[in-house]
């Protein structure tokens, strides 16, 4: 084919072709970005927050499955996040007290002022444990005025939080009310589901005694009827001391502890020691979605947690 | 206080915001004791007056902030500025009183700052920083300090209680001095009006090993331009090392011990360990990145 010089008429052709091919991709582009921007500080409520919204919310998550999230640093990249939330889904309990607030001060996003719709506290959804009553003070460790902040790791709780996300993602959001209501049913039904068989398989183990390294476990030892004989922690948030182990070792022995918990980031060789010298299994048990490989979603978590304690209590049998 | 178009406004007595240190409080130092540079530019309790601060999120992808602070240039924590140094000569010049006339007798501090993740478990922070005001050795003598900083921190993916962690901290400041000419008295030379230009530099790493524990390491220098009056103690070349190493039985609780080896090129050499205990009573809120 011959070459052609272009005329001018058929360059402005091209141009104004270019220019409407950009404009349509770019406005399909802010479309998509219509989703509705969630940021969730623990990777389990970002994980539900993506059950219930499905295709309709970005969310980012701001610590990491694999940390300590009493400890996340409260890094500068947050900041831009939360700027450009529209929901914050945060626990609310204090266990985020130590890194959250100064992002949120910097944050300048009126959205998620302490009780607006864009700032969801999950806490007020469920029953906390260990409330104290009295006065606290620095005296007794690191104890959460509110309560234990650890509910997520009672898998019935995931109903109840996945409700209050779907009731703040149609208060943000209405027109897609029945999106969120339909995706919180599919949501429960499979949650039902898997209670279900979780309950089968831990309900031979109640009444085992453990220990565990803090107090993080709590809310899955009440649904499953473990006991809890004591932590490695002499307090809360205060590293176990050897006069301190040395004393926890004859109690757990006696009571006939079986399984020691700890989370993966705990350093081992404490854990380890106690495990033996009571005669009970060490379990690494992850608390946070993404806290193992195959604990990526809300409901593999728990698969994996309630396999790997049935699986230490059938081999000690 | 949040203002539109992500704009913030504090006011009140506070920190200038200039460079990583200076807006700290002591209690969250690695250290027993401010940098060198800090100390000769910034002064013993650091830069800080009663002002206002604007700052904007910069709409980049990234964490970037511009910030613009005004403060009174006047009293003894605006150490290179107007400050009266408890009556002591500064430089060989004593201070002059010297009333605010317009908005150009304050000082002004602007920064840029922004921050980048290169990894889940590495944080980057950088900025740049100046501080521009008159100075209390004459009526038109004005001070420039303008520094850069870089912040490096490290933390493991399975951190327990924030642990294995390592920071890495850099910060280097020049100062640019315009002195006014002093007549001499009986005690002290004349001098003439002279610009004194001074750098200085630290730089820092900790290493949080264990729960607990953090072993630090820190190098310091400081130099200037020999100006009229010589030897200058606030001038002369220094350098030190320092090695710390810190244990906290409690987040609010902390032991530290350090030796500092300190070289004055006029001065000699010092050695000398510090041992530091503190507490936190009360109530605290969580501190910045």
């Amino acid at each position: 084919m011959a070459a052609r010089a272009h005329r001018p008429t058929s360059n402005f052709k091209d141009m104004k072709k270019f220019v409407l091919t950009i404009a349509v991709l770019l406005g399909a582009a802010s479309a998509l970005s219509a989703k509705l921007n969630v940021v969730a500080t623990l990777p389990d409520y970002g994980a539900l927050a993506q059950e219930v919204g499905g295709e309709l919310v970005k969310v980012t998550v701001l610590a990491k499955g694999t940390e300590d999230p009493h400890f996340v640093d409260a890094r500068p990249g947050f900041i831009r996040v939360l700027n450009q939330a529209d929901l914050l889904v945060e626990g609310g309990a204090e266990l985020e007290v130590g890194w959250l607030p100064p992002l949120l001060q910097s944050a300048r996003n009126a959205k998620l002022l302490a009780d607006a719709p864009g700032h969801l506290a999950l806490a007020r959804s469920v029953r906390l444990l260990d409330v104290p009553s009295g006065p606290i003070d620095r005296s007794q460790g690191d104890v959460h005025p509110a309560g234990n902040p650890h509910f997520n790791l009672d898998p019935a709780n995931g109903a109840s939080l996945a409700a209050a996300i779907a009731g703040a993602l149609a208060k943000l959001d209405p027109a897609n009310q029945s999106v969120y209501e339909r995706n919180l049913q599919s949501f429960k039904q499979r949650l039902e589901a898997k209670l279900a068989e979780w309950r089968k398989a831990m309900e031979p183990f109640r009444g085992t005694k453990v220990l565990t390294y803090h107090k993080s476990f709590d809310y899955f030892l009440e649904r499953f009827g473990l006991v809890l004989v004591g932590t490695l922690e002499p307090k809360p948030g205060i590293e176990p001391s050897p006069t301190y182990i040395n004393g926890l070792i004859p109690r757990a022995k006696e009571a006939g502890v079986k399984l020691v918990l700890i989370e993966p980031n705990r350093p081992r060789k404490t854990p380890t020691y106690v495990a033996e010298a009571v005669g009970a299994k060490l379990v690494i048990l992850p608390v946070l979605v993404g806290g193992a490989e195959k604990a990526g979603d809300y409901l593999s978590l728990f698969d994996y947690d309630v396999a790997r304690i049935t699986e230490a209590l059938k081999s000690a049998q | 206080m949040a203002l539109p178009w992500n704009l913030q406004v504090k006011g009140g007595q506070y920190f200038s915001e200039f460079g990583r240190l200076n807006p700290t409080h002591p209690h969250t130092w690695d250290f027993v004791d401010l940098p060198l540079v800090n100390g000769r530019f910034l002064g013993e309790d650091g830069l800080r007056n009663p002002g206002a601060r604007v700052s904007w999120l910069v709409p980049t992808p990234f964490y970037s902030e511009l910030l613009l602070g005004v403060q009174n240039s006047q009293g003894e924590t605006a150490h290179s500025f107007r400050s009266d140094h408890d009556g002591d000569l500064f430089f060989g010049r004593p201070a002059l009183d010297m009333q605010v006339k317009n908005m150009g007798d304050l000082l002004y501090v602007p920064r840029y700052t922004f921050s980048f993740n290169p990894g889940a478990e590495h944080t980057v922070l950088a900025g740049i920083s100046g501080a521009f005001g008159p100075n209390a050795s004459g009526p038109d003598q004005a001070t420039q300090i303008y520094g850069a900083d870089l912040f490096y921190k490290w933390k493991a993916r399975r951190q327990s209680k924030g642990f294995p962690f390592v920071t890495w901290q850099t910060e280097g400041m020049y100062r640019r001095y315009e002195a006014g000419a002093f007549p001499g008295d009986i005690n002290n030379p004349a001098l003439p009006a002279e610009v004194l230009r001074d750098w200085g530099i630290y730089s820092q790493v900790s290493y949080g090993f264990r729960p607990g524990w953090v072993a630090s390491f820190r190098g310091d220098y400081v130099t200037g331009e020999q100006g009229a009056l010589r030897p200058d103690p606030e001038r002369d070349t220094r350098w030190r090392l320092s090695p710390a190493l810190t244990y906290f039985p409690t987040e609010f609780s902390k032991i530290r011990l350090q030796y500092n080896y300190d070289n004055r090129e006029d001065g000699g050499q010092d050695h000398s360990v510090w041992l530091q205990f503190e507490f936190l009573l009360g109530a605290h809120a969580a501190h910045k990145f």
